[in-house]
């Protein structure tokens, strides 16, 4: 270490490429092999995924029934999605009247080509669309699934499958967001009164159960309804399940709030805006785009919680599912049943996974001051 | 209520008319006492400056004008009308006066052009195209109309301030409110902004500016006000100010910062 200084006589030797440039063998060996626990990892999750995956193909595909009437049909030794074939109606319609069924596909195609657009940039006259999905939307909806002006009744207690699970799930987000930001924005409140209602509301139903809640909604509530009054059974528990899920969107938007830096109240104050115009126009944009991981985690526990609603009798899509593989024909097909249930809830869980991602870099607007 | 010559001025009238007067105001934060018997008027068109230590209470003396922080007792005028705990009227206030950050507080979430706007389209109920006509000659006026469709957080810190006074003269204040407006830039970028003031200064706008920039406090400013431990110890035109400051408590500080 005596001479620190030196002048190179050879050219400087090639630099590797940049790792992710590099050839599959040197991302193996850097991202797979670089140590002896890796390498045991890797190679302990290859043999886990060699036991897996073809056994499952196996039975998933290869030598899986499609056709028959009942499980004695299925005799290739796989899977047997004869059972959700010839059930399919059912899990997506539940007991809704076979004739009327078309009011539900014109309801959720309505929702789709509506919302849809809502979500995809560029697309012109956003505002009407939002008009139509938020104000108009659900009369039309109510219409199509419950009836009246013409079209035939058909009872709630007829709704199930897909077709109950995307209501429930529906409203409930839809409820629930506006509701558990008012809330959130009322435990900040610098009323005491307002405030004091808020947090005990939140807290409330943050301690209980789902399963308790939905109870509560479906067994005792009518106990304190005057007798005679007939309180539909699916309204009740969408209430109860928007309030309960109001109360965490709450929390998670509590949480936007207070990562808001002072300064931004400050110069809103300060240039006259009121408290509902700073917190529309400044505080919310910002508090709710911190949050939306957190919102649409909310949303897809929500999604699933819907399943929960078996324990009142309601037939969701997983308990339709249910109930089909216990009927005697189908005995023996609870797996099919439970794997198709998963691969559906997979779908639409992961969509919104997905498109709370895009959101999150569409309103990436550069550092915050 | 007496609202006549209560309070102790020591300069003369530069417009005709009072366009803050403070008379007797005291504040408390709990039991800590930030601002002792306050009496200050400002007049029309004149410009101030106050400084003073850390903690002397000068941020909190300039946020009681615009109620970002309430007073306990005394009165506080602007433009004649008292700021009580009416909400209409502090609006209607907060109109009149506005009020640069240390730390530009901009929204982020908004472009350059929509912080500008925002204020004029809610508040004032102008039409946007107005608005934006309006908000694109004030980004002339501090130099960055070519900035109008970015980002708070893609500008530089002497950007994002010269845009914050932009945003605030959008409103059409009567009276401009200075927070430090330089001390959280990077010494080469304070001038841009000072400059952007200087011109404000010229157009006749009343300004209070708390800000230790010598300087333009000797360029700008007719009247210095010293506060320290919550009090006007001194106020005086910047010449006496400088030369002749006559509690010790001033020649401390000047020496202070002077010194460097
Ligand atoms: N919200 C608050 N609650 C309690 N004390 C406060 C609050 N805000 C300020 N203070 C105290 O009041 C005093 C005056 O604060 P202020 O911000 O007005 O000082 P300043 O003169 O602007 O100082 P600086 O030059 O550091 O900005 C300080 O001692 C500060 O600690
Ligand atoms: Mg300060």
């Amino acid at each position: 270490m005596t001479d620190n200084s030196f002048v190179r006589t050879e050219s400087h030797p090639d630099l590797p490429p940049p790792v992710r440039h590099t050839g599959i063998i040197r991302w193996m060996r850097q991202n797979l092999f670089s140590s002896w626990f890796n390498t045991f990892l890797t190679i302990s999750s290859l043999y886990l995924l060699y036991r897996i995956v073809p056994p499952f193909l196996e039975w998933a595909i290869f030598s899986a029934d499609l056709s028959g009437s009942t499980y004695q049909d299925c005799t290739s030794g796989g899977a047997c999605w004869a059972m959700v074939r010839v059930r399919f109606d059912q899990f997506m319609y539940g007991f809704f009247p076979t004739t009327e069924r078309w009011r539900v596909d014109i309801g959720f195609l309505l929702l789709f080509a509506t919302a849809i657009p809502l979500m995809i940039d560029g697309i012109p006259g956003k505002k009407y669309l939002a008009i139509f999905v938020f104000a108009i939307y659900p009369f039309v909806a109510f219409l199509l699934f419950h009836g009246g002006f013409g079209l035939e009744i058909v009872d709630t207690a007829q709704w199930g499958g897909l077709m109950l699970t995307l209501v429930l799930a529906t409203v409930t987000i839809v409820v629930s967001l506006p509701l558990g930001i008012l809330f959130a924005l009322g435990r900040r409140s610098e009323m005491p009164i307002i405030r004091m209602i808020c947090i005990g509301f939140i807290e409330l139903w943050r301690g209980v159960p789902l399963i308790t809640v939905l109870f509560m909604g479906s067994v005792m509530l009518p106990l304190f309804l005057p007798p005679g009054t007939n309180f539909d059974k699916i309204l009740r528990t969408l209430i109860v399940m928007a309030l309960f899920a109001a109360a965490y969107m709450a929390e998670v938007v509590r949480g936007g709030l207070q990562a808001i830096p002072k300064g931004q109240y400050e110069a809103a104050q300060a240039m006259g805006l009121s408290y509902w115009k700073t917190m529309g126009l400044i505080i919310l944009p910002q508090a709710l785009k911190i949050v939306i991981p957190g919102i649409v985690n909310t949303f897809i526990a929500l999604f699933k919680d819907t399943t929960l609603v078996l324990v009142i009798g309601l037939l969701d899509f997983l308990s339709i599912i249910q109930s089909a593989t216990t009927h005697k024909n189908w005995l023996g097909t609870s797996t099919e049943g439970y794997v198709f249930a998963a691969a559906v809830y997979w779908i639409f869980c992961f969509s919104m996974s997905r498109y709370s991602i895009r959101l999150e870099r569409k309103l990436d607007t550069g550092h915050r001051n | 209520m007496a609202t006549t010559e209560a309070a102790a001025t020591t300069s003369p009238p530069v417009g005709d008319d009072v366009a803050i007067q403070i008379l007797g105001m005291h504040k408390w934060y709990g039991n800590f006492h930030v601002l002792k018997n306050i009496d200050l008027t400002v007049y029309n068109g004149e410009r101030i400056v106050i400084c003073g230590p850390s903690g002397s209470g000068k941020s909190t003396l300039i946020r009681c004008i615009n109620r970002l922080e309430e007073h306990q007792q005394g009165g506080i005028f602007v433009n004649g009308n008292e700021l009580t705990g009416d909400l209409k009227g502090i609006d209607a206030i907060r109109r009149e006066v506005g009020m640069v950050f240390q730390h530009f507080n901009l929204f982020p979430h908004l472009t350059v052009l929509e912080n500008l706007t925002l204020a004029p389209i809610w508040v004032r109920k102008v039409p946007k195209a107005e608005a934006e006509e309006a908000a694109m000659s004030y980004l002339e006026r501090v130099k960055i109309p070519e900035q109008a469709l970015k980002f708070p957080g893609q500008l530089s810190g002497g950007q994002q301030q010269r845009v914050a006074i932009a945003r605030s003269l959008c409103m059409n204040p009567k009276i401009m409110l200075f927070d430090e407006p330089t001390s959280a830039l990077d010494p080469e970028m304070i001038s841009e902004v000072l400059d952007v003031m200087v011109e404000l200064a010229e157009t006749g706008m009343t300004m209070l500016c708390v800000t230790h920039e010598m300087g333009f406090a000797r360029k700008v400013a007719n009247r210095i006000i010293f506060m320290d431990e919550g009090e006007i110890v001194e106020q005086n035109e910047p010449e006496e100010f400088f030369h002749n400051p006559k509690s010790e408590r001033t020649k401390l500080f000047l020496s202070q910062i002077l010194s460097h």
